[in-house]
């Protein structure tokens, strides 16, 4: 990902030079004409087309302002609730992902989804502890991180 | 206009001001520190972030200042809180808090247990 956006911003410097002026319009026209080339030459590169990854991280980041939301109207309703009726629990949920930044992320997101906290990552790194707040959300909850959180992360990272 | 961009203003604080309260009342009624960290770590993000977003817009339109520092400032609300009440919980939990009486299942207890045996202080 990291070769192609240099290839890119290389190009455009490249066409600054080739139309001899310095100037950001000639810079962005530039990097247009770069995206097209490295669209048209893309199976010469092992990855995926850099522009699709950042799709992928721009959806990720709209997911999470939905849950960031959804979460605080959730724990608005425990909180303002006249009864506490609450039933905590800790429960382990195992992961696939691999790398260090991808388990720091998923637990991030994790952390600010309706009524669940990460408590401990185990050495292994493959499985999360994590506390929700009400025993009726924990099938739900473990439901929307498997094929929402894991999905669209695994849709980031894959090369 | 003016009237519409003032009206998201005053809106987006208001919301920010509720979710503040919210999360200082479940930190208040809420019967032990995971429950607490809930209400702490997500209503408390929304809330100054709905506050700092409101006095960014407000900066905006009526003063016509782009203030990078609050664009800044919210970035880095969304990396440090979610860590910070993860951190909180965990030394909380390996450092003995027993959960509320409301809980009713625990799989990280098995595993602090035999950790503890298998090296033993």
């Amino acid at each position: 990902m990291a070769f192609q956006l240099i290839l890119n911003v290389f190009i455009a410097v490249v066409w600054m030079f080739v139309s001899g002026s310095a100037s950001a319009s000639t810079f962005i026209i530039g990097y247009l004409i770069g995206l097209i080339l490295i669209m048209m030459t893309r199976r010469f590169f092992k990855e995926r087309l850099y522009i699709a990854r950042l799709w992928a991280a721009f959806k990720l980041t709209l997911l999470f302002f939905k849950e960031l939301t959804l979460s605080n109207i959730s724990v608005l309703r425990v909180v303002l609730q006249p009864k506490m009726t609450i039933q905590p629990m800790i429960f382990a949920l195992p992961t696939d992902l691999e790398h260090d930044w991808e388990i720091t992320l998923l637990s991030s997101l994790i952390t600010l989804t309706p009524g669940t906290i990460v408590l401990h990552v185990s050495d292994d790194q493959r499985t999360l502890y994590i506390h929700a707040i009400d025993v009726d959300d924990v099938d739900e909850a473990v439901d929307s991180i498997k094929h929402t959180f894991e999905k669209a992360i695994k849709e980031v990272s894959r090369p | 206009m003016t009237v519409i961009a003032n009206f998201l203003i005053v809106v987006t604080i208001l919301v920010g001001l509720l979710f503040t309260v919210v999360a200082v009342i479940g930190v208040l009624r809420l019967p032990d520190v995971y429950t607490r960290a809930h209400a702490a770590s997500k209503s408390a993000t929304l809330g100054v972030l709905s506050i700092l977003v409101g006095v960014f817009l407000h900066f905006w339109w009526n003063k016509d200042h782009i203030s990078i520092q609050l664009l800044l400032a919210i970035a880095f609300l969304f990396i440090t809180s979610p860590i910070g009440g993860h951190l909180m919980g965990r030394a909380a939990y390996l450092s003995g808090v027993k959960p509320t009486k409301l809980t009713v299942g625990d799989d990280l207890a098995e595993v602090v247990k035999k950790a503890k045996q298998s090296k033993p202080e």
